[in-house]
C-alpha cells in the first residue's frame, strides 16, 4: 500500500503532502506520523500542504487530529503552504483548523516550531527559585 | 439548455471519490471557474461523494454542463439507494454527524454551491443536485 | 399587395434626403454635438443603405441578412451617439423623423386611393418604429458595455494591495463595498500574501462609508483564511458609524486586531515582526547628553 514518505530533521518530522489523498491514505498518515513522534521523541511536526489543490472536511479533520493527537506526545504541529482557493473554500466549508498553527512556507514553519521549541527549552532550563538568572 | 448526454462517475469505493474530484477539476475548467470556484465545487462534490459512499451505501455521480443564454454552469447529482435521510433539516445542520465525521458534509457543500437540492426516501435513497455558475 | 414604398424611396431620394434632414435640424434646435454637415452625410448613408434593404422586400428588420448591413450602421451610430453625448431620445429621433418626409411622399402618389394609401403608411410607419426600437436597443447596450468597462476599470483603480514593510502588506479599500466586489479585492489580498510572503496584511476601511452583514462576513471570512494560510489580518480605520453597526448587527470580530488607525495598526504590524520605529533627532539629542557628562567608570 502507498504511504506518505515521512522526513526527520534533528528533532523535527517533516511530510509533503503531494498526491490527491484518498481517505485510507490520511488515516495511514496519522498512524504512522504519531508513531515516528513517539519512537523518535520528535518535538514538533511540519505538514507542507502547498501542492495541495483541496482540502474537505475529511482531510480538514485528519490534520487536527494529528496536531492534537502530537500536543499529546509533546510534539507541536504546523501547517504550511495553504493555498489562497483552499483556504478561502474551507473558511466557507466551515472549518476553522483549531488548534493547528500555521505559517506561509516551510521555512517560515520551521522558525514557528524553533521559537516554540526555544521558548519551551528556557521554562525548562530555568531554575524556578530565580527566574532572573 | 443541457448537455445532451450527462457523464456518470460511479462512486463504489473511496478511490472512486478520488476520481469524482478529478473530474469535477476537469469539468469546472471546461466551463472556466476560476480557481476558487473550482476549488469550491470540488470540495463540495469531495463531501458529497463521500456521502453517497458512507451513508448511501454507493451510487453514482451524473454531471451537466449547463448553459443559459450567457450563463455557464456545473451540475452535478449524487445519486444512492441507500437508507434515505429521515431528518434533512437536522442533517443540514453544522455539527450533526451519525458516522463520526465533522458533520459538515451536507451543509458546507450547500454553502460552497449556488444552488442545493435533496430529494429522499427513507427506505429507497437519496438525490442531492447542486449547480455553480460561472461568477 | 407589394408595397410601391421601396420604389418611391429610391426614385424620390434626394427630396426625401432633404426633408428628413430638415427636419432632424429643426426637432433637434441649435446643437454643437453635431455639424450639419455631419448630420446630412450620415443621413445620406442610411438612406441609401435603406433604399438598398427595402428592394429585396424583405420586412423582418431584425433578422433576416438583406437588412444586416442597416443594423451594423445603426449598432454603429448609436453607439458614436451614446458616447458623443446624446440622449437617449436624440438618437431615436434619427430615425423616428424619417416617418414624416416618406408619409408626406406616400400621401402625393396614393392621393387618390385612400385604401392604399392607409396600408401603405401603416407599413412604412412600422419599418421606421422597428428600426428606431432598434437604434434605442444599441444605444442602451452601449451605455451597459461603457459602464461595465467602467466598473472593471474603478474595481482595478480602488483596489490595489501595497506592501508598506518587508513582510507587511496594507489594503486601502476606497467606497462602498458590495458583495462580489469585496469577494475579489480578498481574493487578490490573500494571492499577493502568498506572492510577497507577507505575514501581516492591513485592511484598512478609513474611505469605507458602511459595512453591511454580507460585507462585514466576507472582511471575517478573510482573516480567517489568511490565518489558515498562516498571515495575520489587522483591521484598521473603522469609522464609528461603522462600529455602530458591527455592534448592532451583532457581528463577532472575535479574536480579530482592530485599530482605529492605518497608523497605529502599522505600529502593530511592526511590533509583531520584532521591528522599531526610533527618531533620529531624539537619539542624537540623547547621544548629546551622554557624551557631556563624563565618562562613567567601572
Amino acid at each position: 500500500m502507498e504511504r506518505i514518505p515521512i522526513l526527520q530533521m534533528g528533532e523535527f518530522l517533516m511530510v509533503t503532502i503531494q498526491v490527491d489523498m484518498h481517505d485510507k491514505l490520511a488515516m495511514s498518515l496519522q498512524d504512522d506520523l504519531t508513531e515516528r513522534i513517539s519512537r523518535k521523541n520528535a518535538k514538533g511536526v511540519l505538514i507542507d500542504i502547498s501542492s495541495l489543490e483541496m482540502v474537505d472536511s475529511f482531510i480538514g479533520r485528519m490534520l487536527s487530529n494529528i496536531a492534537a493527537m502530537s500536543s499529546v506526545l509533546d510534539a507541536r504541529t504546523v501547517v504550511v503552504g495553504m493555498q489562497p482557493a483552499v483556504a478561502i473554500t474551507l473558511v466557507e466549508l466551515g472549518l476553522s483548523l483549531k488548534g493547528v498553527r500555521t505559517a506561509l512556507n516551510i521555512e517560515r514553519g520551521m522558525a514557528l516550531l524553533q521559537s516554540i521549541r526555544s521558548s519551551q527549552q528556557q521554562v525548562e532550563d530555568s531554575p524556578i527559585e530565580q527566574p532572573y538568572a | 439548455m443541457n448537455s445532451p448526454t450527462p457523464e456518470i462517475v460511479p462512486i463504489r469505493s473511496e478511490s472512486d471519490v478520488v476520481i469524482v474530484r478529478q473530474n469535477v477539476r476537469k469539468w469546472s475548467i471546461s466551463v472556466g471557474f476560476s480557481l476558487v470556484d473550482q476549488t469550491k465545487i470540488v470540495t463540495a462534490a469531495s463531501e458529497l461523494a463521500r456521502n453517497t459512499l458512507i451513508h448511501g451505501g454507493g451510487g453514482e455521480l451524473k454531471s451537466f454542463l449547463l448553459q443559459e443564454g450567457n450563463r455557464k454552469g456545473l451540475c452535478l447529482i449524487f445519486d444512492d439507494q441507500g437508507p434515505g435521510i429521515p431528518d434533512i433539516e437536522k442533517a443540514l445542520q453544522d455539527g450533526y454527524t451519525t458516522k463520526g465525521g465533522m458533520g459538515l458534509g451536507l451543509g458546507g457543500s450547500k454553502r460552497l454551491s449556488n444552488e442545493f437540492e435533496i430529494k429522499t426516501e427513507v427506505g429507497k435513497g437519496t438525490s442531492i443536485k447542486i449547480i455553480r455558475w460561472k461568477a | 399587395m407589394n408595397s410601391k414604398l421601396p420604389t418611391i424611396v429610391k426614385e424620390f431620394e434626394t427630396q426625401i434626403l432633404q426633408e428628413w434632414t430638415k427636419n432632424q435640424l429643426s426637432q433637434m434646435g441649435s446643437t454643437d454635438k453635431i455639424s450639419e454637415s455631419e448630420l446630412k452625410s450620415e443621413s445620406q448613408q442610411f438612406l441609401n443603405l435603406f433604399q438598398i434593404s427595402l428592394q429585396s422586400g424583405n420586412t423582418s428588420v431584425r433578422q433576416s441578412k438583406e437588412w444586416a448591413p442597416i443594423r451594423d450602421y445603426l449598432s454603429n451610430l448609436s453607439r458614436t451617439r451614446a458616447s458623443q453625448g446624446f440622449s437617449p431620445t436624440e438618437t431615436a429621433t434619427f430615425i423616428f423623423s424619417l416617418k414624416k418626409p416618406l408619409v408626406a411622399r406616400l400621401r402625393t402618389e396614393f392621393e387618390k386611393s385612400p385604401a392604399v394609401l392607409l396600408e401603405e403608411v401603416t407599413a412604412s410607419n412600422e419599418l421606421v418604429d422597428a428600426l428606431g426600437l432598434y437604434t434605442t436597443e444599441a444605444y442602451q447596450k452601449g451605455r451597459e458595455e461603457l459602464i461595465g468597462r467602467q466598473q472593471e476599470e474603478m474595481l482595478e483603480l480602488s483596489t490595489p494591495v501595497v506592501k508598506l514593510w518587508d513582510g507587511i502588506l496594507a489594503l486601502p479599500m476606497i467606497g462602498t463595498l458590495d458583495s462580489s466586489r469585496t469577494q475579489i479585492v480578498m481574493e487578490s489580498l490573500l494571492q499577493k500574501i502568498v506572492e510577497t510572503e507577507s505575514e501581516i496584511a492591513i485592511i484598512d476601511i478609513t474611505g469605507v462609508p458602511t459595512v453591511d452583514t454580507l460585507v462585514a462576513q466576507h472582511l471575517l471570512k478573510t482573516v480567517a483564511a489568511a490565518r489558515l494560510m498562516g498571515a495575520d489580518c489587522i483591521i484598521s480605520g473603522i469609522r464609528p458609524q461603522i462600529a455602530q453597526t458591527i455592534v448592532h448587527l451583532a457581528i463577532d470580530l472575535g479574536s480579530i486586531i482592530t485599530k482605529s488607525s492605518l497608523a497605529d495598526a502599522f505600529a502593530v504590524a511592526l511590533d509583531k515582526r520584532g521591528l522599531q520605529v526610533s527618531s533620529q533627532r531624539q537619539k542624537t539629542a540623547l547621544r548629546g547628553e551622554v557624551s557631556a557628562q563624563p565618562p562613567l567608570n567601572h
